[in-house]
C-alpha cells in the first residue's frame, strides 16, 4: 500500500463517528495538490477541505487594479507586474489591453523591473502583489534606491486575514493548513497569536500529496482531542520542517519591516481586513507610486465592474462555496475567457478545478 | 505565486549568485540569506533565494515539481 493510501486510511479511522471537521487551506499551491491528486475523494465525508484566500492575484481588489489602470491612462510610465495579474479583467480591460498605447511588461522578478529602470529614463512602476513570501523581494528592490523605480504596493500581510476569517465565523473553520512558503519567511512563531486568540489547530504543510494528507491527519486528531475536552500536545505544528524554521527568515522579516507600513486594506471577498495592508512606509515615499503620482489619484474613485455582479469569487475565497456553486463556472467564465480572478490565476481555485476537471465529479 | 523552486548555487558574486535549476541557470539575489556558498542548495522565489535547504530536501521538492510539470 502506498504511503498516501495508508495515511488516508488512518484519517478515515481517526474521523469515524466524528461530527463534520472543516479544514481550510490557505494557499493556491495546496489547492493544486489537493485537486490534482484527488485528495478530497480519499477523505471520509465528514472531513471537508475548504479553500481559503491563498491566491494573491485573486484577493487583489478591483479598486487596486482600477487605480493602476488610471495611472496608465494618465501617465506615460513603464508598468511591470507578474503574468497572472496582467490578465485579470476589470471594466472590460486588462493590463495587457493597454499594450500598444502603454509600455506594460511582465517580469519574473521585481529585480527585472529594477534592471529596466536602470536602462530607461521613464518612470518604472512595479505593481507589487503577494504575501510575505514576495514582500521581502519588493523591499530589497526599494532599498536599491534606483531613482526612477516606484512600487505600487498591493502587498498584503497574510495572518491578519486568518484572524479576520475566524472572527467572521461564517465558514465554521475547525483547523487550518498554513501556507508553506509564507511560513518560510514568517516562521512558525508568527502563528502563535492565532493559536492564543482562537485555539484553532494549525499545521504548516509542504506541497506534496503526502504532506497535505499528513497535515489533515494531524489536524483531525487534534480537533478530535479538543472536542473531547482533552489537551492536545500542540495546536501549532510544522510538517514542512524541510523549509520552515521556528524563527523563519529573520533577515527577510527585518527588510520587510523597514520598507512597509501597516494599514487596514480591502481584500476581494473579505472586505477591509484590519492591519493587513502593506503600503510603502513614509521613509521610502520617493519610491512609492501612490505618493509620487499623488496628483493622479486625487480625483480617482473606483467603480463596480458590472460584469462581475454574478461572479462569486468572493465566496470562493472565504471558503463558503466551491466553484461548482457559481452560476458562471465553466459557462460564461472559463480559463480562456475568465470573468473573475479565481479563474485567471493559476493559483485560483476556479482555474485549478477547471484544469483538472474537478467539476465533473 | 508563493511557490519556491530549489536549485544549486554554482557561483557567488554577492548579492547575486548563479543558481542551477536542473540545467537551467539563472541569476538570483541571495542577500535575504547569510553565508551562501557555491554548492549550497537554496529555495528560490521570484528570483530571490529565501531559504537554504539540504540536498536531499531539495531533491524531494524537485521531484514533486517535476510531477507537477508533466
Amino acid at each position: 500500500m502506498s504511503l498516501g493510501k495508508k495515511i488516508a486510511e488512518m484519517i478515515r479511522e481517526e474521523a469515524k463517528g466524528e461530527e463534520e471537521i472543516r479544514i481550510m487551506h490557505l494557499c493556491g499551491t495546496h489547492e493544486d495538490t489537493i485537486t490534482r491528486y484527488g485528495i478530497r475523494s480519499l477523505l471520509p465525508k465528514n472531513v471537508k477541505l475548504l479553500s481559503g484566500p491563498g491566491c494573491p492575484v485573486c484577493i487583489t481588489p478591483d479598486s487596486d487594479l482600477q487605480k493602476v489602470f488610471h495611472l496608465l491612462e494618465k501617465k506615460d510610465v513603464i508598468l511591470t507586474t507578474f503574468g497572472d495579474m496582467a490578465r485579470v479583467p476589470c471594466m472590460g480591460k486588462t493590463l495587457f489591453s493597454f499594450r500598444g498605447e502603454r509600455d506594460v511588461r511582465i517580469v519574473y522578478s521585481v529585480f527585472d523591473a529594477v534592471e529596466i529602470a536602470k536602462k530607461e529614463s521613464k518612470p518604472v512602476v512595479h505593481f507589487g502583489i503577494g504575501f510575505e513570501t514576495t514582500m521581502p523581494s519588493t523591499a530589497l528592490a526599494v532599498l536599491d534606491d534606483v531613482e526612477n523605480f516606484y512600487v505600487f504596493s498591493s502587498h498584503r500581510y497574510f495572518i491578519p486575514a486568518m484572524d479576520y476569517l475566524l472572527s467572521l465565523g461564517e465558514a465554521r473553520i475547525d483547523a487550518f493548513i498554513n501556507p508553506g512558503h509564507v511560513s518560510t519567511i514568517v516562521g512558525v512563531k508568527a502563528y502563535n497569536e492565532i493559536t492564543e486568540k482562537y485555539r484553532v489547530p494549525q499545521v504548516i504543510a509542504g506541497f506534496e500529496a503526502n504532506d497535505v494528507l499528513l497535515a489533515v491527519f494531524m489536524l483531525v486528531k487534534t480537533v478530535k482531542k479538543l472536542r473531547a475536552g482533552e489537551k492536545p500536545e500542540s495546536l501549532l505544528m510544522n510538517e514542512y520542517t524541510r523549509a520552515v524554521s521556528y524563527e523563519g527568515n529573520v533577515k527577510a522579516q527585518k527588510v520587510m519591516e523597514e520598507v512597509f507600513g501597516r494599514e487596514d486594506w480591502e481584500w476581494r471577498g473579505l472586505g477591509v481586513v484590519p492591519n493587513s495592508g502593506a503600503p510603502i512606509s513614509k521613509k521610502y515615499s520617493e519610491h512609492d507610486a501612490c505618493f509620487a503620482f499623488e496628483d493622479v489619484f486625487e480625483d480617482f474613485t473606483p467603480s463596480e465592474d458590472p460584469k462581475k455582479r454574478a461572479c462569486r469569487c468572493g465566496e470562493v475565497l472565504r471558503g463558503l462555496i466551491t466553484p461548482k456553486d457559481c452560476p458562471l463556472f465553466m459557462k460564461s467564465c472559463t480559463p480562456r475567457d475568465p470573468v473573475g480572478p479565481c479563474m485567471v490565476s493559476f493559483e485560483g481555485t476556479c482555474s485549478i478545478w477547471a484544469k483538472y476537471g474537478e467539476y465533473n465529479f | 505565486m508563493c511557490l519556491a523552486v530549489p536549485g544549486k548555487v554554482v557561483e557567488v558574486d554577492y548579492p547575486f549568485a548563479v543558481v542551477d535549476f536542473k540545467g537551467a541557470r539563472r541569476k538570483v539575489r541571495i542577500d535575504l540569506l547569510d553565508d551562501v556558498k557555491a554548492g549550497d542548495y537554496v529555495l528560490v522565489h521570484v528570483g530571490f533565494a529565501i531559504q537554504k535547504v539540504e540536498k536531499s530536501e531539495a531533491e524531494e521538492i524537485e521531484s514533486f515539481l517535476e510531477q507537477l510539470a508533466c
